[in-house]
């Protein structure tokens, strides 16, 4: 066992963790932070994407050891301080980007990474920034256009409700 | 204009606050104090037999708290077949016995015969790894025809592959053959129905926990049905007393039909608890979620139609092989036949239907109801060969399905494949489709893609489904073993607020949301003051769960009936605090009045006193607010579409391009239409998914070569394209109260021919004499069959 220490959505946190102890696991499992999910075993899903030193990781493909001293942000650090939602949760919400909510979390810190790097995407852009990430539900239409809204461009010329 | 949050209203979720703030609670985020864990050892071949396990030296290794196998559970029940099929010759189909773990013979990859249970997953997991398992491996049964044609049997005591062999409608068969032995001209396609994994992304989870002080056990369980799921369990596989087992169904991250089905893992990990006096959870990896959910689909089918002269339909004719798996899961048998053979009249007033439907074993996953479930199946067969029926006789597609289209005026109709349609507008949602798809734009684009070296094409296809599932007593006839109502209890609490237990299960479908703005509206009062409960047996009434696209029209309607009770009894309430009689008494928007005068009570007042029931006739109306409705529908509902899309093809790659996707939807009555669109959605990713890039493939020794998602395609965002959804064209449903039909799964059942009949009119305008092309559409396929073709 190792102890590992980290910045977990700005609280510091330590862990005694085996060396094969993924870091989707410690986040779930010892930190109880069960909104970074796990749909999958080949890193091919992307519901488990949190932020490493402000970095979209897919957390199954990282071992809790190597983020020592990292600061890592998950979906629940995500709201406003007054825990509203926030612009990208918000308009995931209002555009309908979320059916059963499984790939939800990975969906929305993947699109904080993509409007970080890139402020105002296009939709082809955005497509492709999201094919790490899958969705079963929603066939993308309304997460597309969510992420296009929470960059502010206008989306209502964007079919349907 | 709706009311505010009411029927109607494009509510915004109220769920969507706790998934997007990482709050949900599926069933793997449950940790329990004192849990194990249950890993399970899955055969690696497809059909064997198993001539021993020692289990000694897994049992020493570290962690290891109990291991079980099949010989544990030689003396309890089996998971059974929901639907009993009866074959041609009046024989019931064949119904060999699913153990919980496999017990002498393992009948596909992934089959469990032993599972260890340790205190931690990678303890069991290590287990696993040194358990001693002899296994004598035969020769696989993989494709249909040959199992049927052979003698190596996925059961040997049934001693044949063949489930049943199921003609629909049996009396009809003569005059079909009669009709397309005469007819002027006559189609005939075979295509192949590919194989799907639904893939929800959540993988299945159960977590199994006995109280020896009780006696009760709790199941916690990624379901959409936790009532059936207990029902199962109880009745048929473990014995266990219905009133001492609760079934909980958390937040459930989707379904597509994979999570209707009780699965061996959910029973062990029971036994297992039962036996350790402990937790006891299973979380599926993905590996085996493609190994051991239900798969989708794998129809190989014959199907011809018959026109005279004018281009009238005049008979329609199938042979079908379905692939049931290894074992029969709970509605396989009833998906490739009550859900797919009724539909085989379609949108059409063709007077003639003959289906047979050949169910096979195989040594593969079990097969079951997928998104659409039979009916995307009927509609893809009967869409391409009117397709490919309107090329060969030079007709127009578009204009050769309005000839044979019911029109609105004959409705209700009897189809020729034995349903009676209540309503409907092909014509109108045709036409809304040419209008809202720019259809009359075609040429051009069709122009602009050539001039970019790209063939374009544009498919249509119409469909309609069987949905809102379905009256019991009609469904007893034909062979299901449960019924299918659904249930809703009221509860109106004493402080005006109101809790609802609905029966229908919520994994995406927004039925938090969505039933609240019903009674909302029926009551006058704030939607946010109506919580919806589900998913827990020990908390709702005994109603059937959430597949068939059901759960608005069945469950939804029982929530309107438990509301008119409440309606009615608060009337009287209300009339007694008024001091007029009930029927003096108007309810609207929230407040009782008495006619023609100002005296008036709120609900809230009404429900105050329902609870505190001072100075209230006791004598006469019981204390308290709250009721229950089991609603058991009349008739299935009926909802149609018309779909179109444009695709590009390069020719240099055969890659497909979806540029343009239209659906065009009648759901009858739309609650929320932001809700409905994105079902909508949701259903043409999964439905171009299937026409262009999901394949599940076993090879000859039943290796399953597809089992993750570096080897099944499933569809990404930049495979897909914005969507134009529309449902203005609606006639309600004449038999439910909410007038509701449906939209789960129309757009998995509309989509697929839509894409390959555009696919078909691209490769024709460039000139190449093809007729079809299997599912799904790669570019392999399509390069494939441009440089085979002439």
């Amino acid at each position: 066992m190792t102890t590992v220490t980290m910045t977990v959505n700005g609280k510091p946190v330590s862990e005694n963790v085996e060396g094969r102890t993924l870091l989707s696991t410690l986040l779930r499992d010892d930190l109880r932070l069960t909104g970074t999910h796990i749909g999958c075993d080949t890193s091919q899903c992307g519901a488990c994407v949190v932020h490493v030193n402000g970095q979209a990781v897919k957390s199954c493909t990282m071992f809790a050891v190597e983020a020592e001293g990292a600061e890592v942000s998950t979906i629940e650090g995500q709201a406003n301080a007054d825990g509203s939602l926030n612009v990208i949760q918000q308009a995931f919400q209002d555009h309908h980007g979320l059916q059963c909510g499984f790939c939800t979390p990975g969906m929305v810190m993947t699109a904080a990474s993509l409007l970080k790097e890139n402020p105002k995407p296009t939709e082809a852009e955005v497509r492709i920034y999201l094919e790490g990430n899958i969705c079963r539900c929603t066939g993308y239409h309304n997460i597309v256009k969510a992420i296009m809204a929470a960059s502010g461009q206008d989306v209502s010329s964007i079919a349907a409700e | 204009m709706p009311k505010d949050g009411g029927i109607g209203a494009a509510t915004v979720r109220r769920e969507d606050v706790r998934f997007l703030t990482g709050r949900g609670r599926y069933s793997d985020d449950i940790k329990t104090f004192g849990e194990c864990a249950a890993v399970f050892a899955r055969s690696n071949v497809a059909n064997g037999t198993i001539k021993s396990i020692n289990t000694d030296a897994a049992a020493a290794m570290p962690g290891v708290l109990a291991i079980f196998t099949g010989e544990d559970f030689a003396d309890v029940g089996g998971n059974p077949a929901g639907w009993l099929i009866n074959s041609r010759d009046g024989e019931p189909m064949k119904e060999p016995k699913r153990p919980v773990l496999a017990h002498g013979k393992v009948r596909h990859v992934g089959d469990a015969y032993a599972a260890v249970i340790a205190e931690t997953v990678q303890q069991g997991r290590d287990a696993v790894e040194v358990l001693e398992v002899d296994i004598e491996e035969h020769a696989a049964v993989v494709d249909m025809k040959a199992a049927l044609a052979g003698t190596n049997y996925v059961h040997d005591e049934i001693g044949t592959n063949q489930c049943f062999d199921w003609g629909w409608i049996e009396d009809n068969r003569d005059a079909t053959d009669a009709a397309i032995k005469g007819a002027h001209h006559v189609t005939t396609l075979e295509l192949v129905n590919n194989r799907l994994v639904p893939n929800a992304m959540e993988p299945r989870c159960s977590i199994g926990d006995y109280n020896p002080g009780t006696g009760d056990y709790t199941l916690h369980t990624t379901s959409q049905n936790p009532h059936l799921t207990r029902l199962l369990i109880s009745a048929f596989v473990m014995g266990i007393p219905e009133n001492k087992l609760t079934v909980i169904a958390p937040d459930v991250g989707g379904g597509f039909g994979s999570k209707i089905y009780h699965y061996g893992e959910e029973a062990l990990v029971l036994a297992a608890a039962k036996k350790l006096g402990r937790t006891v959870k299973w979380t599926s990896d993905r590996s085996e979620a493609f190994l051991t959910d239900a798969h989708g689909r794998d129809h190989v089918t014959k199907i011809e139609l018959a026109l005279d002269k004018e281009g009238n339909f005049l008979a329609f004719r199938t042979e079908t092989h379905a692939n049931v798996g290894a074992y029969l899961s709970n509605f396989s048998t009833a998906t490739p036949t009550f859900l797919h053979g009724t539909l085989m009249a379609g949108n059409y007033t063709v007077p003639l239907v003959y289906v047979n439907v050949k169910a096979v074993f195989t040594n593969t996953a079990p097969v079951d109801a997928y998104r659409g479930a039979g009916r995307p199946e009927a509609t893809f067969s009967l869409e391409r060969v009117i397709d490919m029926a309107a090329r060969e006789t030079g007709r127009d597609p578009i204009e050769l399905r309005r000839q044979n289209f019911i029109k609105p005026d004959q409705f209700p109709f009897a189809s020729a494949a034995g349903l009676e349609y209540d309503s409907g507008n092909y014509d109108a949602l045709m036409d809304q489709m040419e209008k809202v798809s720019d259809k009359a734009g075609f040429a051009a684009r069709r122009a602009t893609s050539e001039s970019k070296g790209l063939l374009r094409g544009f498919g249509v296809n119409a469909y309609v489904e069987a949905c809102g599932i379905a009256p019991s007593n009609l469904v007893g006839i034909l062979g299901a073993r449960v019924g299918l109502y659904d249930a809703a209890t009221v509860r109106v609490n004493a402080t005006g607020n109101l809790s609802v237990m609905v029966g229908a299960h919520s994994h995406g479908q927004g039925h938090e949301t969505v039933f609240p703005q019903i009674v909302a509206d029926m009551l006058g009062i704030d939607a946010q003051s109506i919580d919806i409960v589900h998913g827990d047996t020990s908390k709702i009434p005994f109603g059937m769960g959430t597949y068939g696209s059901r759960s608005l029209a069945v469950c939804g309607s029982a929530v309107v009936r438990a509301t008119e009770k409440i309606i009615v009894k608060a009337t009287k309430i209300a009339a007694f605090m008024l001091e007029a009689e009930a029927s003096d008494v108007d309810f609207d928007d929230g407040t009782f009045s008495v006619k023609g005068t100002n005296k008036s009570v709120s609900f809230g007042e009404v429900a105050l006193k329902a609870y505190i029931p001072h100075d209230y006739p006791i004598d006469m109306i019981e204390p308290g607010l709250e009721e229950t409705a089991f609603y058991d529908p009349a008739n299935f509902t009926y909802p149609s579409g018309a779909y179109c899309c444009e695709v590009e093809v390069d020719p240099e790659t055969g890659k497909v391009r979806v540029d343009r996707m239209t659906a065009v939807d009648d759901f009858g009555n739309v609650m929320n239409p932001m809700i409905v669109t994105g079902q909508v959605h949701g259903g043409l990713g999964q439905g171009i998914g299937q026409a262009l890039v999901e394949q599940t493939t076993y090879d000859d020794d039943g290796q399953l070569l597809s089992a993750s998602y570096m080897d099944y395609a499933m569809p990404r965002a930049d495979d897909l394209p914005f969507y134009v959804v529309d449902h203005s064209q609606s006639t309600a449903c004449t038999h439910n109260p909410l007038g509701a039909k449906g939209c789960g799964e129309a757009g998995a059942i509309g989509s697929p021919p839509t894409v390959v009949n555009a696919v078909i009119d691209a490769l024709q305008s460039g000139g190449k004499n093809i007729t079809h092309i299997d599912m799904p559409m790669t570019p392999h396929r399509v390069w494939s069959a441009m440089n085979n073709a002439q």
